[in-house]
């Protein structure tokens, strides 16, 4: 009977090993795709398609993309810039509200969050916030609408809370009062340093939805010079389409001269890279942030 | 009046405490309640001269037109019939794969398995059209190159509709699963051994230890994301649906969710009150949905109710 059982417990684990081995690779498969993409020639990517390795080997893709590098530092440094505010600020009033929001001696934290909350729930939709931002309040073309709508969520703001009721006991806070500190006080130098690592998953959280937007520049931006980064992508890969699809059905050998596919993946490979860089470092604050805050709920 | 003196007298001893809520309070004031002021625009036929209240009031006119006109009921369908697929297979597809990344022992693998899945999650949806791109596209996509080296005839997949909706919920699962797989594996790391070691004691096997012990005790987990993603059911995966799907006018029969329909309401046709009403019938009706499951959920389960 024990045999038995250790044999199933074996071939289970075995069976594991290769399911979780096959999703891996296929969660892995279409990046390897556009690697290979960005390192094959463009003809060869016309003629043969694409293929895990690069059927003919050439860095004509890099070079376009670095030949007229202005557009692209300018995305990369609205971006960079548009994060940095923006998570910071984010991160400020988000711990703010947060600590208030947790705290039992504060008579109206339940109102409060549910006047939050209530939000998502209930909403006037896109087209009033549209029309209320470009038509009211006059934002459109300013990296301000690129930084204001993303600062806080009510997700954040619940995990936030979440984390500094199980971050700090609630008797810190009492003898804190005790001894005469006010209550921003007590945020800044009590609550801040002990719920560190709810700090860095919110605020992953913010820049990595900063980082990755390109929703409110197709809405608010038509000055290029302010696209942020995804957002260049994209109108970049329209063009390119534009002109392929321009030259086969014209028969105007524009695309020869510019390769266009190879050009795509270099530009999305070169628009990923810092995440991909930096993501073995802040995974872990994701899983460290989910499992404490939203396993509480 | 006691009340009031109550508030005021709350506002004067926690000023402090008042004031760092002020720029929360501020943002979603301004960025969620205000906006509500203009769902008038629902009734309005909109002009630029007019403004909110200077455009002529045309009742239901909006409404009616997008339920006649089949508009509503398509959406609706889509966006529902979406939701609930990729709410069902998302939770079966994260809680099988967790389960099974935890009966795995090698730390390493573990760890390397777990974060390659989780890297999806990370990528913009933009670079996720770039992937569906270079997989599917008629000419140079690796699906079609597969297809003839295997002697098939090459599909012209992004003019096949009824592809679409297993292509939209493939890559659903592929950026989300690593993100839900993780929630389900913390709450797994959470059951005691206790449980498992009395279990093997009692001479059950792995398959029954996983059926007795480790999926009974997930389930407050997923009721959790249940309900949360039961509450934005009307809303979509906007991103994920423009960004695969964008203006290709053929696919919009079985990709349109109400989400991009008011999006290019907007952007394409500026058909301000239509894209209101459309936007102000989503808001209304999962607002509904999510007060009738809380009202059901209390009476089943008071533990487990959002409110």
């Amino acid at each position: 009977m024990k045999d038995n059982h250790a044999g199933m417990s074996l071939s289970f684990k075995i069976i594991s090993y290769i399911i979780i081995s096959i999703l891996s690779l296929t969660c892995l498969f279409p990046f390897l795709l556009m690697i290979s993409g960005s390192l094959t020639s463009n003809e060869s990517i016309i003629r043969d398609g694409f293929h895990l390795i690069p059927q003919v080997f050439s860095l004509e893709g890099y070079n376009m993309v670095f030949t007229f590098p202005d557009q692209l530092i300018k995305a990369y440094s609205v971006t960079i810039f548009v994060t940095a505010i923006g998570t910071v600020t984010g991160l400020f009033f988000i711990t703010m509200a947060g600590f208030v929001l947790q705290r039992k001696d504060f008579k109206y934290r339940n109102q409060f969050s549910f006047f939050i909350y209530f939000t998502t729930l209930f909403g006037g939709g896109l087209v009033p916030w549209y029309i209320m931002i470009t038509n009211y309040f006059n934002l459109g073309d300013t990296y301000a609408v690129l930084i204001l709508p993303g600062l806080m969520t009510p997700f954040l703001i619940i995990l936030m809370k979440n984390f500094i009721k199980s971050a700090v006991p609630d008797e810190l806070f009492e003898s804190a009062k005790i001894d005469g500190a006010n209550d921003f006080r007590i945020y800044r130098s009590i609550v801040l340093k002990l719920s560190m690592p709810g700090i860095a998953t919110v605020g992953l959280f913010l820049a990595l939805s900063y980082w990755n937007d390109w929703f409110l520049s197709s809405l608010f931006i038509n000055d290029s010079s302010k696209y942020q980064l995804q957002y260049y992508l994209y109108n970049m890969i329209n063009t390119m389409l534009f002109v392929s699809q321009m030259s086969s059905g014209t028969g105007v050998t524009l695309a020869q001269e510019i390769p266009t596919e190879s050009t795509k993946m270099a530009m999305a490979l070169v628009v990923t890279g810092p995440i991909v860089f930096l993501y073995p470092f802040i995974q872990r604050y994701f899983v460290k942030g989910l499992t404490v805050g939203a396993v509480k709920g | 009046m006691l009340k009031k003196r109550g508030f005021l007298f709350e506002l004067n001893k926690n000023k402090i405490m008042f004031a760092m809520l002020i720029p929360t309070v501020l943002f979603f004031l301004i960025n969620s309640y205000f906006p509500m002021v203009g769902i008038y625009y629902a009734f309005t036929s909109y002009d630029f001269a007019g403004g909110l209240f200077g455009s002529p009031f045309v009742g239901l006119a909006n409404f009616k037109f997008l339920y006649q006109s089949g508009v509503l009921w398509k959406l609706t369908i889509n966006t529902i019939g979406y939701n609930l697929v990729f709410i069902v297979l998302g939770n079966a597809l994260a809680i099988a794969v967790a389960i099974l990344i935890s009966e795995v022992r090698g730390k390493l693998f573990k760890k390397l398995t777990q974060s390659i899945m989780f890297l999806p999650y990370f990528m913009s949806f933009v670079l996720l059209s770039v992937l569906a791109y270079n997989m599917f596209n008629f000419e140079s996509g690796f699906v079609n190159q597969l297809l003839k080296s295997m002697g098939f005839a090459a599909v012209d997949i992004y003019n096949t509709p009824w592809l679409w909706p297993i292509l939209i919920t493939l890559f659903y699962i592929w950026k989300n699963l690593g993100y839900s797989m993780v929630i389900y594996l913390a709450s797994i790391m959470g059951i005691s051994d206790e449980y498992y070691e009395a279990a093997k004691i009692d001479g059950a096997n792995i398959l029954q230890r996983i059926r007795h012990i480790t999926i009974p005790m997930l389930k407050p987990t997923f009721v959790i994301l249940l309900l949360f993603a039961l509450g934005s059911i009307m809303k979509g995966q906007f991103d994920l649906f423009y960004q695969l799907v964008g203006n290709n006018g053929l696919l919009y029969n079985v990709t349109d969710i109400i989400d991009t329909y008011v999006y290019r309401s907007l952007k394409v046709n500026f058909d301000i009150g239509m894209a209101t009403a459309a936007g102000l019938y989503q808001s209304l009706f999962g607002f509904v949905l999510i007060m009738s499951v809380n009202a059901i959920i209390k009476k089943i389960n008071e533990d487990y109710a959002l409110f």
